[in-house]
């Protein structure tokens, strides 16, 4: 077991994980972070992503004990303060159906438009490539970021 | 058509908010505390094989082991269908992932790891995996004891055979109509099991508690047939359906994987063994590939008779599926395609043999279509073909055929009111069927193809739906209905119904996802059916409600009845344009009269739909006698289809899907339903395969070997038609849409690439390496000649 310090969603949080600790679980069962979810877990999904100081991780395959001291958001984080215009777009523009594969999307699209706030279509497809979303044929969540782009 | 204020309008989801904050619970998302167990499931090795013996005791001498359990534990069948399935493997396992035993631990690892001590001694015996081979006489037998399985009556299984049902449909003279042809084509096609890919696993927690309730929390889209089995299963455990519980959270997509019961049942009966602990028990992705319902792999034999003209005067349709070990739930779909395989055509002539044969393979069961997609590839693909043949437009054969309001379906019932032929029309248009499409690459060339749909909601005569509706204090509405929202929208959509007739706004009520202890009775979540049934009981909910509040008003305030009217939440009176009365103040405290007293009270709604014409007996030998489909639903596609000459690479330009949703309740979910069913119809086509040893193993279970869709990989452009042709006993005309949409894909684009290259894919799915393979022999052959 060892300590480890994250800062998540903008709170400082100390733990205890063993050496192979799977973030995700972590994130899930120790710290009550739901959002993240599993879908493989082996990095095909991203339904895990989360933002590891600004940058879209698959939570599935990286160690807690490698996240000692840096920041994690999850959308439960983004959504602190009201929801962003990108999950205001997503609900306008329907960019989901089950919602399972919407938390991933949404941290992968977070990362994009931080990164570069007027992408095109095909960046955006290139970003979200690596969430799997079996519900809504993308078309509408590629619709959602595009909105947000153009603003 | 009436204008309506909240129905046929973009209403945002009522779930939009939890789903994109990260509120939103699906089942593993609940928290049990810390005493909660975990569950970890021993499963066979082999496809087929006898269980000489179970040694447990290495498992149970495990420190943090509370309970392993067998076969012997609980001798109880279960089954929608057909009672064919143990719970746990009693002497015999009949595919790879059956289940054996259960280890239940503090922890998942722990649980695992003493999984593995569970020592089992099979003797393996010959396994059969392919369907041709289970129907010949003389192979193995998979279920010796057939004749005493217990089934709905309408299913007609062959004892001492492999073949579980066997719907036949008999209607005019089929060889007469072949007689007459000019012209017959005879052919096979080939389609392959499929993966429902949901992106939540299947999960599902039991807690037996002190005082005998038994609850399951499960990722469902059935959660009152869930129970049902559940208790029907563990009745001699002493459980009655109240004991019972089935809580469903949020679903993460279900696609009908989640239909029926399949691992759910483990939680159920585990729970019972560790009382007063919650269990719980999920799969990984890869005991979703191979341990839930797939789709049913299939061959066809099709033979279609036609005149020069393209008029159809005889099919025969011969259908074998490989339904898997057990067919529970998954001879429903050989039954239901029974019923329908002759398509959207007007044919007087007809001969159907749609056979479910017992394979080695994990058990078939629902998936998005129902077998629809499947015996459409072949028939779709015929009708091109024929076409093609006759010299007669792809289109116009179709318009020639297809079936109109009136006509008579395969098993003699009358065809519901549709849009067919708009739809077909709508499509041409939009696509410009008759313009010449050149790629500007000379090494790519594009094809087009084309494909009708239909289909009816797969299920049994009584299926039910009900709905209560209860004001709040500020006229604000809790409904309790138990449909399952696995995406479709399903809770927004009701939300709509009963916004329009009682003049609240969408956004004042609220829909949640179903206890089975509080919400009334709904059959489940499949067939495309819940937002014609559930909302059928949700509008006469509705109305009940609005029946109760108009008699309190004339009761009190002395005005005709039919005078009253609702809106923007206030009872009006068209006699006097200055009545108003808001029902905020009194649909829970009622309305005071003069003298201080109080008439009235809570209004609660309540609404129950059966489809009462509806009948499943019929002559077995014929079909023909009875109304097992409540009606159906009926569209068109087209796609423009790139295809690299070279290389077989193909790029879907453009695709249009004209769906006749009778009335589109919120146009914005039905286009949704349109895009992502097209996109995973076009997976199953392009992308998708499931691959198995011939040992019966399952070779690519994980999103790594198994493809389906990325952003990346959907067509440049999808429009999505909406056709309103109204559904007479429809909530306000409409009729199911969801899983319609993906039919059309697999004929539609082995039409496309037969147009491109004049090559023609007869087996699923149509690859790159299938097509160069084709036309490089097309080219040799022609070179020879
Ligand atoms: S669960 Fe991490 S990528 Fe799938
Ligand atoms: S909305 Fe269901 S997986 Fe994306």
């Amino acid at each position: 077991m060892k300590k480890i310090s994250i800062n998540l969603n903008g709170e400082v949080r100390y733990i205890y994980v063993e050496p192979n600790d799977v973030l995700l679980d972590v994130l899930r069962d120790k710290l009550g972070i739901k959002s993240p979810k599993s879908g493989c877990e082996r990095g095909d999904c991203g339904a895990c992503a989360v933002l590891i100081d600004g940058k879209s991780v698959r939570s599935c395959l990286v160690l807690a004990i490698e996240v000692d001291g840096q920041e994690i958001t999850t959308i439960e984080g983004l959504s602190k303060n009201g929801l962003t215009p990108l999950q205001e777009s997503f609900i306008e523009h329907n960019a989901f159906q089950c919602g399972f594969c919407a938390p991933g999307v949404t941290i992968s699209a977070t990362e994009l438009l931080n990164k570069n706030p007027q992408p095109n279509r095909e960046e955006i497809q290139e970003a979200i490539a690596g969430n799997l979303c079996r519900c809504t044929g993308y078309e509408s969540i590629i619709e959602a970021i595009e909105k947000i782009a153009k603003k | 058509m009436k204008e309506y204020k909240y129905i046929g309008k973009p209403e945002i989801r009522i779930d939009g908010k939890e789903k994109v904050s990260g509120a939103a619970i699906y089942t593993d998302d609940i928290n049990f505390g810390p005493d909660l167990l975990y569950a970890f499931i021993v499963e066979s090795p082999y496809a087929h094989a006898m269980i000489n013996s179970i040694d447990t005791s290495e498992a149970e001498k495990h420190p943090e082991v509370l309970a392993v359990v067998t076969g012997k534990d609980f001798p109880y069948k279960f089954g929608l269908y057909m009672q064919d399935r143990f719970i746990f493997a009693q002497d015999r396992v009949r595919f790879i992932g059956e289940q054996v035993a259960a280890v239940v631990a503090r922890n998942p690892k722990a649980a695992k790891k003493a999984a593995k001590l569970v020592k089992v001694d099979y003797t393996e015996i010959p396994a059969v995996i392919d369907q041709m081979e289970a129907i010949k006489e003389g192979s193995d037998l998979l279920h010796e004891d057939l004749e005493n399985y217990d089934h709905v009556p309408w299913f007609f299984p062959k004892p001492k055979t492999n073949i579980a049902h066997w719907r036949k449909i008999r209607k005019g003279e089929t060889q007469k109509g072949f007689d007459e042809a000019d012209y017959i084509l005879e052919d096979t096609y080939d389609v392959p099991r499929y993966a429902h890919c949901a992106i939540e696993y299947h999960a599902a927690t039991g807690l037996y508690d002190k005082s005998g309730r038994l609850t399951i929390w499960a990722s469902s889209q059935s959660p009152h047939t869930q129970r049902h089995l559940f208790a029907e299963a563990l009745k001699p455990l002493g459980f009655t359906h109240k004991d019972v519980r089935v809580i469903a959270p949020h679903v993460g997509g279900g696609f009908g994987s989640k239909a029926g019961v399949t691992m759910e049942i483990l939680a159920a009966a585990i729970a019972t063994k560790v009382q007063g602990h919650p269990v719980r028990i999920m799969w990984s992705r890869e005991q979703e590939f191979y341990n839930t319902y797939q789709r049913l792999g299939v061959k066809t034999f099709l033979k279609i008779g036609v005149k020069k003209n393209g008029r159809i005067t005889a099919l025969d349709h011969k259908i074998y599926w490989d339904a898997g070990a057990y067919v529970e739930y998954g001879a429903n779909v050989v039954n239901a395609v029974g019923l329908s395989a002759i398509g959207p055509y007007n044919i007087q002539n007809a001969s159907i043999d749609s056979v479910c044969v017992y394979t080695n393979l994990p058990p078939g069961g629902a998936y998005r279509g129902f077998g629809y997609s499947e015996f459409l590839f072949g028939l779709e693909s015929h009708m091109t073909r024929i076409a093609k043949h006759l010299g007669i437009d792809t289109i116009e054969i179709r318009r020639v055929n297809a079936i109109r309001e009136g006509d008579k379906t395969a098993y003699g019932a009358n065809m519901n009111p549709n849009g067919l032929l708009k739809a077909i029309d709508a499509v041409e248009k939009e696509i410009e069927w008759h313009k010449e499409y050149k790629s500007s690459d000379p090494n790519k060339v594009i094809g087009k193809g084309f494909s009708l749909l239909w289909k009816a909601p797969a299920m049994p005569p009584n299926a039910s739906s009900s709905c209560f509706l209860k004001f709040n204090e500020d006229a604000s509405i809790n409904l309790l209905v138990s449909g399952m929202d696995i995406g479709q929208g399903y809770l927004t959509v009701m939300a709509q119904i009963a916004a329009e007739v009682l003049g609240v706004p969408p956004s004042k009520i609220r829909t949640e996802n179903p206890d089975t202890d509080r919400n009334p009775y709904e059959w489940q979540t499949v067939a495309s059916h819940i937002t014609w049934g559930s909302g059928n009981a949700v509008k006469k909910a509705a109305l009940n409600a609005r029946e109760q509040i108009f008699d309190l008003v004339v009761r009190t305030k002395h005005l005709p009845k039919d005078s009253l009217y609702l809106e923007d939440e206030k009872v009006k009176c068209t006699q006097n344009p200055n009545f108003e009365l808001p029902l905020r103040e009194f649909v829970i405290a009622g309305i005071q009269m003069s003298d201080g007293t109080f008439k009235g009270g809570p209004i609660l709604g309540k609404g129950t739909f059966l489809p009462e014409f509806s009948t499943a007996k019929s002559n077995p030998e014929t079909g023909q006698g009875g109304h097992p489909n409540v009606h159906y639903t009926t569209g068109a596609a087209a796609m423009l289809l790139e295809i690299d000459k070279q290389t077989g690479k193909m790029k879907v330009l453009k695709a249009v899907e004209a769906i006749d949703a009778g009335k589109a309740l919120n146009p914005d979910l039905v286009k949704g339903q349109i895009i992502g069913g097209l996109v995973q119809g076009l997976a199953t086509v392009l992308y998708e395969d499931m691959r198995y040893g011939d040992k019966g193993k399952l070779l690519n279970p994980n999103f790594t070997d198994y493809k389906i869709p990325t952003a990346k990989d959907i067509p440049e452009k999808i429009v999505p038609i909406i056709i309103e042709v109204p559904q007479p006993d429809g909530p306000f005309g409409a009729r199911g849409v969801g899983e319609h949409t993906m039919l059309p894909a697999a004929p539609m684009v082995a039409n496309a690439v037969a147009d491109a290259l004049d090559v023609r894919i007869k087996s699923m799915p149509v690859t790159a390496e299938k097509i160069v393979l084709a036309y490089l022999e097309k080219k040799n052959n022609r070179m020879l000649k």
